[in-house]
């Protein structure tokens, strides 16, 4: 009885029915408190990009000492005044930079040549934070970087000395590498190499993440990051990510503008 | 209502038949997150509550379930509540979901709980399969979370990431043992665990699947079956 062809359809009909209700009632009830938890490791990993993370107190709190700012890239000028009251208008103070790129209106698609941390559609306006002295003066600047791995996108935040130049943090908050040697970009270890790596000589970017161990008598120390053993198209993802968003066509014409602010 | 028989279903497999040291299911788990107890601990609840309830349902229904598609009805089952599970542990423990990445995932294909689905909960009464399900969880917790404890107070000298044993590179005096946090350790820990059972209940041993001839040479050989 039980295996006749129309109890097994109707079983599995029901089965599949009922589990599909329960599995989609509970991911869209708790859509909200895991997109909140998200973000705030979104938040957690800019205040560790910039050295000011301390667990013991509301991230939210300490989210709210870094003052964000925006970046026209099609001109790679700061947005300030009315351009930039349109735009906070426009996205009502609550602008997704990587939603942005997914939308022709908001974002420009690259050309090969052009994308070589192959990013495809660059937005048209990006979102950073500065660390302020009690002074005023800028401490340090956070920019988000991405760039493509060997399996997906890396999404991160670089924090940068006040001379413009000097790397103070990375963290990625996103990636897809493997488990135990691309995604060692996560490891501690590995992270701590990059402060105090210098991003430019003269106007060109050079900061780079080489094949192996940087020997320690090597003059240009400052230019190299050891790489992820194991993880060779990782770390030339990497690499390739510095390049593009310190370029002209990401941030380099900014820092002269914030030198001047501050 | 039989007392005895859901006391049996519960504590039986805490050692008597737990479902790692002595059926040897559910090992790949026990490897992958053992290297820290509080990552392991969420595991254990996860699975442990996944088992449970899947053994729950799948005896609820087990009268109207066709034979020929029951490993498929099963399987719709336990992958649901895994993702019930993962999307709870995603809205409620951030972090922990973040360091369990797959495993949560990979509970669908673990051997536990599939076995008790198909062994047990298809032939016995629904709170009775509950306890099952959660007896099994629970042997596989106790297992899991005595290897956890094993590796990361050796490995890193922590407990639930308390600092036990000061390290030497924190200015202590402890050296910490980085094979353990490695996933073949656990493999060494679990076979040290099985031997310790085993000496403590015989009737574990099993018996060999065939006996070893003795080795022996004849005399009647020539030089050339003798390799000389």
């Amino acid at each position: 009885m039980n295996d006749s062809i129309v109890k097994t359809l109707g079983v599995a009909f029901a089965i599949c029915l009922i589990c599909s209700f329960v599995v989609s009632s509970t991911a869209v009830s708790l859509r909200d408190m895991q997109n909140e938890n998200k973000a705030n490791d979104k938040r957690m990993k800019i205040l560790q990009a910039a050295g000011i993370f301390d667990p013991s107190k509301d991230i939210k709190e300490q989210f709210e000492t870094l003052e964000p700012k925006y970046i026209d890239f099609n001109s790679g000028k700061l947005l300030t005044g009315s351009s930039l009251e349109e735009f906070l208008s426009e996205h009502k103070g609550d602008y997704d930079q990587i939603a942005a790129t997914r939308d022709s209106n908001y974002s420009k698609s690259l050309s090969t040549s052009e994308d070589i941390a192959i990013i495809k559609n660059r937005e048209n306006v990006g979102k950073f934070y500065l660390l302020r002295n009690e002074d005023n003066s800028i401490n340090k600047v956070i920019l988000p970087v991405r760039g493509y791995g060997l399996w997906g996108t890396l999404f991160g935040y670089i924090s940068i000395e006040n001379d413009f130049n000097t790397v103070a943090g990375l963290e990625f908050y996103e990636h897809k590498e493997t488990p135990g040697l691309g995604a060692e970009v996560d490891n501690p270890k590995w992270k701590a190499l990059w402060p105090g790596k210098q991003l430019y000589r003269g106007n060109e970017v050079v900061l780079e993440v080489i094949k192996g161990k940087v020997p320690e008598d090597d003059s240009n120390l400052a230019y190299k990051v050891d790489g992820l053993s194991g993880a060779t198209i990782t770390s030339r993802g990497v690499s390739n990510m510095i390049k593009y968003w310190f370029s002209d066509s990401g941030y380099a014409n900014l820092f002269s503008e914030l030198d001047y602010e501050s | 209502m039989n007392l005895n028989r859901y006391k049996e279903a519960l504590f039986k497999p805490l050692i008597d038949e737990n479902p790692i040291t002595l059926q040897i299911l559910g090992i790949c788990s026990a490897l992958a997150v053992t290297n820290n107890l509080t990552v392991t601990l969420v595991m254990c609840v996860a699975l442990t509550s996944v088992c449970a309830f899947s053994n729950l349902f799948i005896s609820l229904i087990r009268n109207h379930i066709p034979s020929s598609i029951r490993i498929i009805v099963q399987m719709t089952i336990i992958a649901s509540l895994v993702i019930v599970v993962d999307e709870l542990l995603k809205a409620y423990d951030y972090e922990t979901s973040k360091k369990l990445s797959v495993f949560v995932g990979l509970i669908i294909t673990n051997c536990i709980v599939m076995g008790r689905a198909e062994a047990f909960a298809m032939k016995e009464k629904p709170l009775l399969s509950f306890f099952d399900g959660l007896g099994n969880g629970l042997g596989y917790s106790v297992i899991l979370i005595g290897v956890a404890t094993i590796r990361e107070l050796f490995g890193a000298g922590t407990l639930m990431g308390y600092e036990i044993l000061p390290l030497v590179s924190n200015g202590g005096w402890y050296m910490a043992n980085n094979l353990l946090l490695l996933p073949p350790s656990s493999f060494i820990i679990i076979g040290l665990f099985i031997w310790a059972i085993r000496s403590y209940k015989p009737s574990q041993v099993e018996e060999d699947d065939f006996a070893l001839s003795k080795h022996q040479t004849s005399e009647n050989l020539t030089k050339r079956e003798l390799n000389v």
